[in-house]
Formats: C-alpha cells, structure tokens, sequence
C-alpha cells in the first residue's frame, strides 16, 4: 500500500507524518525545491533579515517519509490511481490533495507586481525594501498589513490600498479592523481604502476612481486561489478547494463504481472544503496556520481507518486559530470569528482588548490584542454543542 | 527527554500549553515558562506541543 502526498507546505508534511505512523509508505511530492518550511515569517522577521528555506525548516518527525521535490504535478487521473508529473507518473493506494494555494493576481493591465508566497519571493522583497524607499501594497489582509508594519520597522514609506472599508475587515470585523487601521496611521502607514486598482505603471497604480498611487516597490496581496487545477476532470468538487466531507474524503460528483472510485482521495490544508460540526454543517475552507496540522492528523487516521476496511467516526471538530503580530500587537483568535457579531468583551477597539464573536446566541470565535493568557479561557466555550472542549480530536 | 525553547524565537502564543499542560505554562505575565526535562510518557504531548508552535522553537532531545 502505497500513500502519495501532493503538496510538501506544512499540511502535506502532518499528513505524511500521520500516515507512515500508521505504518504505511508514504511519497510526498512538491512543486518547490525546498523540504516543507514556515511561512508566516516571510511576512516578518524573515522580511527584516535574509532567511533561507534551510532557517525556516519545519523539524521533520520522521526519517522514513520518501519526497520528490521540485517536481510540479500536472495531472490526476483517479481511475488509473496516478498522479501525472511532467516526464513520469507516480502510482498510488491512496491519495492526500495538499497542494495549498497561491496568490490571487488581479485581471488588471500593466507590468504585474510582487507577491509573497515562497522564501524566494521574500528575498526578492526584502532586498528591494532598503529605506528610504515607497513601499505601496495592494490589499489589506494578513500579509499586506504584516508586510506594512515590518516594512515601516525597515524605514520604507507604506502606503496601503485595499477594496475593502478596513484593514483585516473579514476575520475581525470594522470596529477592530478600524483600531488596526489606526495603530498602522500612528506608525506612519498611508491608507487608501473602499478603492480597487484599474492599471499597474512601472512608478505606481491607477485607482478605480481615476487617482493615481506612485512608489518604487509595489506588493499585491490580494488573496489566494487554491491549487486544484491539477485535479480536474476526475469528478472532484473543484469550485472552492477540494469539497470533502467530515472525513476529509474528497466528494465525488460521477458515479462510483470504477475502479478507480475506490482509492480513498483526501484533502487536507488550505484548500480543503469541509463542514465542522463545532460550528455548523457548512463546508469551507480555513486559511489558518493551525489547519495543516490538524487536518494532516486527521486525513493520516482516516486513511489507516478506510485501508483498513473500517469507518472512521465523523467526529472532526477543529478549533481554528491564527495569529498576527503587527507593531507591538499581537493579535490572536480561536474559532470562526468571521460568523458572528463582535462586541468589546474588555478593553479598547483602538488598545489591548478581547473581543467576542457571537452568532445567536452562540460564542462562535474570539481575538484578542496582547491578551494572550486571558484568551486561553475562552477556548472551551467556543462552539454550538456542548463537547466543545475536545478539539482536534482523532 | 531535554526540551529547549528558544526564546529569541518564542512569541508566547501559548500553543504549546494545550497540547502538554503539564510542562509548558504562561505565568501570570503571559510569559512561557517551561520544564528543561519531561518524562519519556509525555513524549506525544511534547512532540504536539513542537509541532503546533507558530514560531517553532521548541526543540527536543530524546534521551
């Protein structure tokens, strides 16, 4: 029996970690060259001082995983049970989708500006942000206001621009997204927002409504697209990431019945799309850093379970969490902020504070800024049943 | 097994605590503090608790 991995971020590398201590053969293949690093530095202190994929390296448990690294995956075909590189093809028992996302590039014309996904990206960035420098970032998400507060730390001038009405406005909501905006101004940082980009210049942007943006370094960080074009034509649900169930197994919209269909076919990371009955049965996919270990975990019983004619309880209920240091906050947040109504729960909207994400009458996520310790209580209330307290169990 | 936290890296997120309450904490301050040595039974605890720290500094060594 055979496992193939596709996808060597730090999803792949928890599945394939779960799945050979499961006692069986694993491949992990990655399009880039490097074995499975950290990225939330990139935006941080790996902009500040050069990092290389070596510096960021995730500690591997393991030293019986196989990989195949820079070697991009074309294809999938499901009925033969391969996965089809550029000059080769690689056999599989069963397969764990892992391939993540990459940067969403805006349909606009002109010369395309930088992202920051990989560590060469960062490097790429990091030497062209010497101070003195114009600094403007399209988006104002995690990494366009991470790169902002690092770069204004490296003595570049920042502007931001963004379509949305505040920075971070969709995992915290305005008020807190405004508090943000505004620790970002007191560091110096310009903002343009409520205004998307018509046209990229070699010196700068053109706005929707006719301004024009000029700077020597421009960063687009506009979001991500999964990486799921690979699978196509196999009868996968491809319209968000990979649709799965509870499981993590991959739904499918053909028939079963080929041979094919019998492979068990995962999806764990970023691009996996599945209901979490911890808050309700909605799939959707989770861009958050503690998703990859919790999923890979999952997918690696899942998949010992089905190989070994067993039926995995659908009992997965992953507590989402993700952090973000910017100047000197630190915000932190447990559970699906996103689905609630926020209200100040101690604090300020523009200081230190908790806030509480309720929908209903149900605690359904919580941030906090430099309230690490506090936060921590809350993590068992978060939730709509009462077993709330056992995330990330399998 | 040793346990070393390198806290040049650590940014007291307290992940670690979830996963192995026994031998990581944060005080009062929200600080981490730690245990230098655990006992070879928490080592799935520990090795969770090095897998889910955001910073990844914790390193163990197995005796």
């Amino acid at each position: 029996m055979t496992v193939v991995v596709v996808g060597a971020g730090l999803a792949g590398l928890r599945a394939a970690e779960a799945v050979r201590g499961h006692g069986l053969a694993v491949t992990v293949l990655g399009d880039e060259r490097h074995l499975p690093y950290n990225r939330p530095p990139l935006s941080k202190a790996a902009l500040r001082e050069s990092a290389t994929a070596a510096d960021l390296a995730f500690r591997i448990r393991r030293d019986d995983l196989g990989w195949r690294l820079g070697q991009p995956v074309v294809g999938l075909d499901l009925y033969r049970r391969e996965v089809l590189l550029a000059d080769d093809t690689v056999p599989f028992d069963a397969l764990i989708i892992a391939t993540g996302i990459r940067p969403r590039v805006l349909p606009v014309p002109g010369p395309p500006p930088m992202v920051l996904r990989t560590v060469e990206d960062a490097e790429a960035l990091r030497r062209a942000l010497t101070p003195g420098r114009r600094l403007l970032i399209i988006g104002a998400g995690f990494i366009g206001c991470e790169v902002a507060a690092t770069a204004r730390a490296m003595g570049c001038a920042v502007t931001v621009c963004a379509a949305d009405a505040e920075p971070m406005i969709r995992p915290l909501g305005e008020h807190l997204g405004a508090g943000l905006r505004r620790r970002h101004e007191q560091a110096g940082v310009e903002f343009h927002l409520g205004v998307g980009v018509s046209g990229y210049e070699p010196s700068g942007v053109t706005l929707s409504d006719g301004r024009t943006l000029t700077a020597d370094v421009i960063l687009s960080a506009v979001g991500s697209v999964p990486n799921t074009q690979w699978c196509a034509g196999n009868g996968l649900d491809l319209v968000d990431g990979v649709l799965t169930d509870n499981r993590l197994c991959a739904v499918r919209t053909t028939a079963a019945g080929e041979e094919g269909a019998e492979a068990p076919v995962l999806a764990v990371g970023d691009i996996a799309r599945f209901p979490n009955p911890l808050f309700d049965e909605v799939p959707r996919r989770i861009e958050h850093w503690s998703m990859p270990t919790d999923t890979g975990r999952r997918a690696g019983a899942v998949i010992a379970a089905l190989l070994a004619g067993q039926s995995p309880a659908l009992d997965f209920r992953p507590l989402p969490s993700f952090w973000s240091d910017q100047y000197d906050a630190t915000l932190q947040s447990f559970g699906m902020p996103a689905l609630g109504v926020p209200t100040l729960a101690s604090g300020s909207w523009d200081g230190d504070c908790i806030v509480e994400y309720h929908r209903d009458d149900v605690l359904v996520g919580v941030v906090g800024v430099n309230r690490t310790r506090e936060l921590a209580t809350y993590r068992p209330r978060i939730g709509s049943v009462s077993d709330a307290s056992q995330p990330a169990a399998d | 097994m040793k346990i070393i936290v390198d806290l040049d890296k650590c940014q007291n997120y307290g992940q670690c605590t979830f996963e192995a309450p026994t031998v990581f904490a944060l005080d009062n301050d929200g600080v981490l503090v730690y245990q230098t040595e655990a006992d070879s039974a928490l080592a799935d605890d520990v090795n969770a608790a090095a897998d889910v720290c955001p910073m990844q500094a914790i390193t163990i060594i197995h005796d």
